[in-house]
């Protein structure tokens, strides 16, 4: 288990069955070609509009966020950085003054900001500097006009998408405890960003399957936030909200371990745990389910010969590794060759692991050199990796498909099977058409 | 601490990387957290660059920091040598490194490696991304010929002069991730050989660690890239007495100065290349066509370098009015300063993109040429842009021979700079019938399609449409501008108001100003279709 945050992966125990034999982890220490968990700011903006991100770091922070977010795709983000110079290192300059005046012209700059999280760096994190302390003054000082969370994106703790689970965490945090039970039914949440097109789906068929009482987290308002007790039944629509699941299930919440949306079977696993857990009858379930299976399937298909019998390998990036390569294998018929993780959370992923053949190998962490070195080896037909490596392996003779492409695009549910199929298959399709020399 | 949107430069061992990646065979090891991996697809990305750069990063976790990140980066540093076997390695730190103090410096000095080793000194959180490879670039070049130097002082005079047949010159400052530089090399290259002058060696771009030591071979450094090159070619100056030339050949006027000043420097002779008739621009900027060039506002953002040479061209080689010129460059705030005085402009030196922003927003330009960011602001505003310096993105590493520098540079920017422009006749059009529903004010250039977004006329009426940028982080320091409160002061009659619509929209903004200007200058509180046209004489040129 990697990093300082997933500590507490441990205290809170969230069993799921599994088969008795679990594929062993090669674990990986060496360079890593992975971004840290400030880069999950970059969709986190755009889903909670009434959110701003307010990096305490170093200009490393901010040069990485507009690089990683497409470079200047938004004329003013909702995130910033309050770049950290030798003034503040040196003690000169009053932390909690300087972060004062830095939150005072963002508030006059965005009256409309209701949600404002203080995301702390690997300098703030190295430094010490308090910023959960910094959060409730602020908080406090700003009587409800403004409510400042905390949490750490650091690279030092965090990768790529861990930052959503910390902010997610502190979202959570942050709803007062209950006294007594408000709520009298059960109520679903969906735990992990989903794009707005596919919420809207999921929204559609939980109604036909009888489940109305749903939530999802993060809502497009930060400051909508659900009622967390023994009602709560918790499904996660990503594989990288581990923390914040534990925090739920502190609070009260049964997690269902439904495996995650991806692909036609996946989505129907996923939705079949849920419908299980909310009594829907099998009658129900099958009625709901098959239009949209049916037609999934259809699409699925037409794409699945240009991947069927080829062989892949991920890289370690999002934590989406374990779900999609079950995706490529289960339903695209591909063989996977080695499966790369930022870090391994078992307990999220193993029913996921379950439906993968024992001889892939599966490593925690990463050395990218010695990664290429079996990359070279194995010669997969696709290489699915970050945006730094991709050229490169492209001229090596690799196909690659970039990971990043797989956060930031609607991949989840029936509807967008065939498209999430159609991602792998692109760099593969793009190789056959062109004629240019290599 | 600042609050930062966007910045323009990256931090100092970005610039470290930009030299590591512009050479052959070197190696950075940086001593760094998980997550500063990312710079590698500025190099990948950005440049399309077919492998990876060569830097290797301890990826240091929370869970390192209690015990020995020291030998964390020592590992790195075998590791590399032995996998990569450079022949030149750089160790470095990133912020995060710098504040647990491991000093890789020293520890890799310690370690005695069999490769040249050049410990950088980035300062992380007092300099940032030109700085960085400014001084990596000249760490290089002192590590390699300090022995040279020692030997020369010890031996007054005894510097051999250059014995080869033909003269040679150095090219300093073209770097990775630089303005076009790949095609700027090969453009001042050919132009020197045609003079008889023979390139010695490129720095960094390209550069192996032999290049760098037979430096001292040129008898004179051409300084291309001041932001990358003046650190190194000073040195050498001070060390080995080699003349350093610091005119940037960028515009057909600088390129012939440029010329004169190599050819005198090494002593050959410049006519047949100066009275070549080698760039297009100067019959193209005298062709009637371009009339409709002259006085076009352009506001000029940049690395210092490329701001002041868009500058001087702008205004003199295609009857631009220069608005608004600035750069982001502060150790080059003073010649930006100077050369914005020629101008009667003020120099915005500033790397906050808010600042620039408003200060777009107030001079009113038809064209703003500037960095990625101006593009962005200038989409937004919509005006016609071009970038003309770092940082860029991916389509301003254009497939086509597209260089900035010497004769085919200059026909480079023509084109460019007069792309985003409306032709002559097309705005005259515009200007005659300003009722028709199709092509009207709020329409684009012809050929640039349509965008479904009005020009400029955003931008005539942005101190309106605007108002939350009077209220930006400097509104505290400086007072709303006058045009705001004076347009809510002032009444402008129907008729008036009316009127000033039939004015073309790309000065209908000015108009606006000058006649609000006007009315209060003679204390009136209505505006009439008269007062219109009495501050259109008052102002006429």
């Amino acid at each position: 288990m990697d990093g300082a945050i997933n500590e507490s992966i441990a205290a809170v125990p969230v069993q799921w069955a599994s088969k008795a034999v679990q594929i062993p982890a090669i674990q990986e220490r060496g360079q890593r070609e992975v971004f840290c968990g400030l880069t999950g700011i970059v969709w986190l903006h755009r889903r909670m509009q009434d959110a701003f991100f307010l990096v305490i770091g170093s200009r490393t922070c901010a040069h990485l966020l507009q690089s990683a977010a497409g470079v200047m795709i938004f004329a003013e983000p909702r995130f910033g950085t309050a770049i950290l110079d030798d003034r503040d290192l040196s003690g000169h300059a009053d932390f909690n003054d300087s972060l004062d005046e830095v939150v005072q012209q963002l508030h006059l700059r965005r009256p409309e900001i209701k949600t404002l999280f203080l995301v702390g760096s690997c300098p703030s994190e190295v430094i010490k500097l308090d910023l959960a302390t910094a959060a409730t003054r602020l908080s406090h000082s700003y009587h409800g006009q403004l409510r400042v969370l905390s949490y750490s994106g650091s690279g030092i703790e965090t990768t790529f998408t861990q930052g959503e689970d910390q902010c997610l965490k502190a979202l959570v945090e942050s709803i007062p405890s209950q006294p007594t039970a408000t709520k009298t039914a059960t109520q679903l949440l969906v735990l992990g960003t989903l794009a707005d097109l596919v919420e809207d789906q999921f929204t559609r068929l939980f109604e036909q399957l009888g489940v109305n009482d749903v939530v999802f987290l993060p809502a497009k308002r930060a400051s909508e936030l659900p009622v967390i007790d023994q009602h709560t039944r918790v499904v996660l629509a990503q594989p990288f909200v581990g923390d914040t699941l534990r925090q739920l299930v502190r609070m009260g919440a049964t997690p269902i371990d439904a495996g995650f949306p991806f692909g036609v079977e996946g989505t129907r696993q996923w939705f079949h745990a849920i419908a299980n857990t909310f009594d829907v009858s099998s009658e129900t379930f099958d009625s709901v389910m098959e239009a949209p299976t049916a037609r999934a399937r259809i699409a699925l298909q037409k794409v699945v010969p240009q991947l069927s019998g080829k062989s892949v390998t991920f890289l370690p990036d999002s934590q989406l590794e374990i779900p999609l390569a079950r995706f490529l294998h289960r339903e695209c018929g591909m063989d996977i060759i080695e499966i790369g993780v930022p870090f391994l959370d078992r307990q999220l992923v193993q029913s996921e692991l379950d439906q993968l053949p024992d001889s892939i190998r599966l490593t925690e962490g990463q050395h990218v050199d010695r990664q290429l070195d079996r990359l070279r080896n194995d010669k997969p037909d696709l290489t699915v990796c970050g945006m730094g490596l991709g050229n490169p392996l492209e001229a090596e003779g690799f196909a690659t498909k970039w990971s990043i492409e797989l956060v930031f695009s609607p991949i989840h549910g029936f509807e967008q099977a065939a498209d999430l199929a159609a991602l792998f298959a692109k760099p593969l399709k793009r190789r056959n058409l062109l004629s240019v020399p290599v | 601490m600042k609050l930062s949107l966007w910045t323009y430069e990256g931090p100092t061992h970005i610039g470290a990387m930009r030299v590591a990646n512009s050479m052959k065979n070197a190696h950075l090891v940086l001593h760094a957290p998980q997550g500063d991996t990312y710079a590698d697809l500025l190099f990948t990305m950005i440049e399309r660059q077919d492998h990876r750069p060569p830097v290797t990063y301890t990826t240091f976790q929370a869970r390192d920091l209690g015990g020995d990140t020291a030998n964390l980066f020592v590992e790195s540093v075998n590791e590399a040598a032995e996998r990569f076997k450079p022949e030149v390695l750089f160790v470095g730190e990133s912020c995060t490194a710098e504040l647990i103090q491991d000093q890789p410096g020293a520890l890799a000095h310690g370690m005695s490696l069999d490769v040249p080793l050049v410990a950088l000194e980035l300062p992380a959180y007092a300099r940032k991304e030109n700085y960085g490879a400014s001084e990596t670039l000249y760490a290089l070049v002192r590590a390699v010929l300090l022995p040279q130097a020692k030997a020369r002082r010890e031996q007054k005079n005894t510097a051999s002069a250059p014995t080869n047949p033909r003269p040679l010159v150095n090219l300093i400052g073209p770097s990775s991730l630089g303005f076009r530089s790949r095609d700027d090399v090969t453009e001042i290259t050919r132009l020197l050989n045609t003079m008889g002058i023979e390139v010695n060696a490129v720095a960094p771009l390209g550069a192996t660690l032999q290049d760098i030591a037979k430096l001292t071979e040129a008898s004179v450094n051409l300084c291309l890239y001041p932001e990358v090159g003046r650190a190194a070619c000073d040195w050498l100056k001070r060390e080995f007495g080699q003349p350093c030339i610091n005119t940037v050949p960028i515009g057909v006027t600088a390129t012939r100065e440029f010329i004169q000043e190599v050819a005198d420097a090494v002593g050959v002779d410049a006519g047949p290349v100066l009275n070549a008739d080698a760039s297009r621009l100067p019959w193209y900027s005298r062709s009637i066509d371009s009339n409709y060039l002259t006085g076009k506002r352009v506001f000029i953002f940049g690395d210092a370098t490329h701001a002041l040479a868009a500058a001087k061209v702008a205004s003199d080689e295609l009857g631009f009015e220069v608005v608004g010129l600035g750069t982001y460059s502060r150790e080059f705030a003073r010649d930006v300063r100077e050369g914005a005085r020629r101008y009667g402009v003020d120099a915005l030196i500033t790397d906050d993109y808010l600042e620039v922003e408003q200060a777009v927003i107030d001079s009113e330009p038809e064209l703003v040429l500037g960095t990625q960011m101006e593009r962005h602001i200038a989409k937004r505003l919509g005006v016609g842009c071009c970038v003309i310096s770092a940082p860029f993105h991916v389509e301003d590493v254009p497939a086509r021979y597209a260089p900035q520098m010497g004769y085919e540079g200059a026909n480079v920017i023509f084109d460019n700079w007069v792309h985003p422009l409306m032709m002559g006749l097309e705005e005259h059009l515009l200007g005659m019938f300003t009722e028709d529903f199709e092509f009207s004010g709020t329409a684009t250039p012809s050929h640039l399609g349509s965008h479904g977004q009005p020009l400029t006329q955003t931008l005539a009426d942005a101190t309106a449409s605007v108002p939350q940028f009077a209220e930006s982080a400097n509104s505290a320091v400086e007072p709303p501008g006058g045009a705001v409160e004076v347009s809510n002061a002032l009444n402008w009659a129907v008729d008036a108001e009316k009127e000033l619509k039939k004015i073309p929209f790309f000065v209908r903004g000015k108009a606006r100003k000058n006649t609000e200007r006007y009315a209060v200058d003679n204390g009136l509180a209505t505006i009439t279709i008269e007062t219109l046209y009495d501050a259109k004489a008052h102002y006429s040129r």
